[in-house]
């Protein structure tokens, strides 16, 4: 029951996809605009249904696609709204040329994506990529292994996005996070909403030929600013790079906001970025991110009851990508096997893999690297594979010129 | 343009516009620009109205003048003319 240390704590059975609904009902949100596709539905439900009994004061726009989703919640959010929008797959394909108006405009929106395969063919099951697509469109991402992070994240994702001006996705597995009951640490209202606070607007200076002005950064007749004009060569590169500079100055933020909502829930996810698991003396770790990594930790057990020093680290933050740590983080492994769920077509391995290849090739000691490709469309990625590639990737340098980049699961 | 190019660091965040529109010379763009007879002209403004670049300037008296500066040089206001005043000339 209640966790007293941390007040009064209700535990409550939510699914994912519910556990997400709660986090915005309580986090002050001005605008909800979504539009509801599998898996994502009960987000969208529950919310409206909080709107509806009048249990929260927020705006729900319906809208008529999800690229109308993310414009309304865009321009609320110009306008100085706190608002949130959630998807999965198409529809956060169809969300595409706005995913980057948000994030180059700075607008601190927050997204719950519930990860589902991309048609063709129509499969409505997890996979990674529909977000692992969106990677380079100035987002941060952090993915949830289970209910209550998805709840714990979204909570934070307002304030890291709000706090560092750039949109946050939270995403959560399809099905096997969203649709899945489990008990859920529910913080009271009021210790969400003072966390959260009120959204501020920051203020910015802008050089003009009659001189410097000072302005809130949003919409306001008061002090007219335009966002969006046009941005040729002279300009648009500085635009750009100011854009990557500031997402590469989040992970301090990130920290500082899981540390703070540490504080007030007792759930902090420390050390952030990557949570490792009993990697301190392990030869070989298997890398991945989100619920299968909870399988993961099982086989880890397992194997290690057998003598085999295997470890395994789950990574949160995929965007930023934290290279720099995790070149820290894996120097010390003879090998890395690294977990995609996604298959980035015609490129040398998935997107994680190649990421954290390429982190490693600076590296000095330069662990071996295997990439598994596993769980398209919901399949099934079973302990004994996962046992399988662990033995194999323990056996990899000592046998020189495997394929490094590997199916787990699929027939031939 | 007068102004200094700024860098990345010292731009304001979100791209978002720090020169006006009317420092930038789009008239430079034009192929045709128009010219007024202003014998012809009723002075009725519909040129004014129509500019979609508010390029006409016009005190509601006197014959509108476009600022050649940020005229594309689309005809519209000769086309809406209703006398049949304004004359797109090549540039």
């Amino acid at each position: 029951m209640a966790v007293q240390k941390y007040g009064e704590q209700t535990v409550m059975a939510l699914n994912g996809d519910e556990a997400v609904a709660w986090a915005v009902k309580q986090s002050n949100v001005d605008v909800v605009a979504a539009y509801p596709i599998t898996p994502q539905t009960i987000i969208v439900e529950r919310i409206s249904e909080f709107v509806h009994n009048g249990e929260v004061d927020m705006e729900f726009v319906r809208v008529e696609s999800e690229h109308s989703a993310l414009s309304a919640c865009w321009g609320a959010s110009l306008a100085g709204a706190r608002a949130f929008t959630a998807t999965a797959a198409n529809g956060l394909a169809l969300m595409w040329e706005i995913l980057y108006i948000v994030s180059s405009t700075r607008v601190p929106l927050v997204m719950a994506v519930v990860n589902r395969a991309l048609s063709a063919p129509i499969n409505i099951h997890n996979d990674h990529s529909d977000t692992m697509g969106a990677r380079d469109s100035g987002w941060i991402q952090l993915y949830s292994e289970d209910a209550q992070e998805a709840y714990d994240n979204t909570i934070m994702a307002f304030k890291i996005a709000e706090e560092s001006m750039l949109p946050v996705m939270v995403t959560l597995d399809g099905f096997t996070i969203s649709h899945t009951l489990q008990n859920v640490s529910v913080l009271p209202d009021e210790v969400v909403s003072n966390f959260v606070g009120e959204r501020k607007i920051p203020r910015i200076k802008i050089p003009t030929i009659y001189g410097e002005k000072e302005v809130p950064f949003m919409l306001n007749p008061k002090y007219p600013i335009t966002f969006g004009p046009l941005d040729l060569y002279d300009y648009y590169f500085e635009h750009k790079v100011q854009q990557n500079e500031a997402m590469k100055d989040t992970p301090p933020i990130i920290e500082k906001v899981h540390k703070e909502y540490g504080e007030i829930s007792g759930r902090s996810y420390e050390p952030v970025h990557m949570i490792p698991y009993k990697t301190e003396d392990a030869d070989v770790i298997i890398i991945g991110l989100s619920s299968t990594m909870s399988v993961v930790r099982k086989v880890v057990d397992q194997l290690r009851e057998e003598g085999k020093k295997v470890g395994a680290i789950r990574l949160r933050v995929f965007r930023p990508f934290p290279a720099e740590m995790l070149r820290k983080e894996l120097s010390n492994f003879s090998t890395v096997g690294v977990l995609d769920r996604c298959i980035s077509f015609g490129a040398e391995g998935g997107p994680l893999f190649l990421e954290i290849r390429s982190a490693l090739y600076s590296s000095p000691s330069k662990p071996a690297t295997v990439n598994y490709i596993y769980g398209l469309g919901g399949r099934e990625l079973p302990p004994k594979l996962i046992a399988k590639a662990f033995n194999e990737i323990l056996e990899v340098r000592a046998e020189p010129g495997t394929p490094i980049v590997k199916y787990l699961g699929v027939r031939e | 343009m007068s102004t200094p190019m700024l860098g990345w660091k010292e731009l304001p965040m979100g791209a978002v516009a720090f020169i006006s529109s009317k420092e930038y010379p789009t008239g430079e763009w034009a192929v045709f620009q128009p010219k007024i007879d202003e014998s012809k002209c009723i002075k009725c403004g519909l040129c004014w109205i129509y500019c979609p670049d508010s390029a006409y300037r016009w005190d509601g008296e006197n014959v509108p003048v476009p600022s050649l500066e940020h005229c594309k040089g689309c005809g519209i206001c000769a086309a809406e003319c209703p006398t049949k005043a304004i004359e797109m000339v090549r540039v």
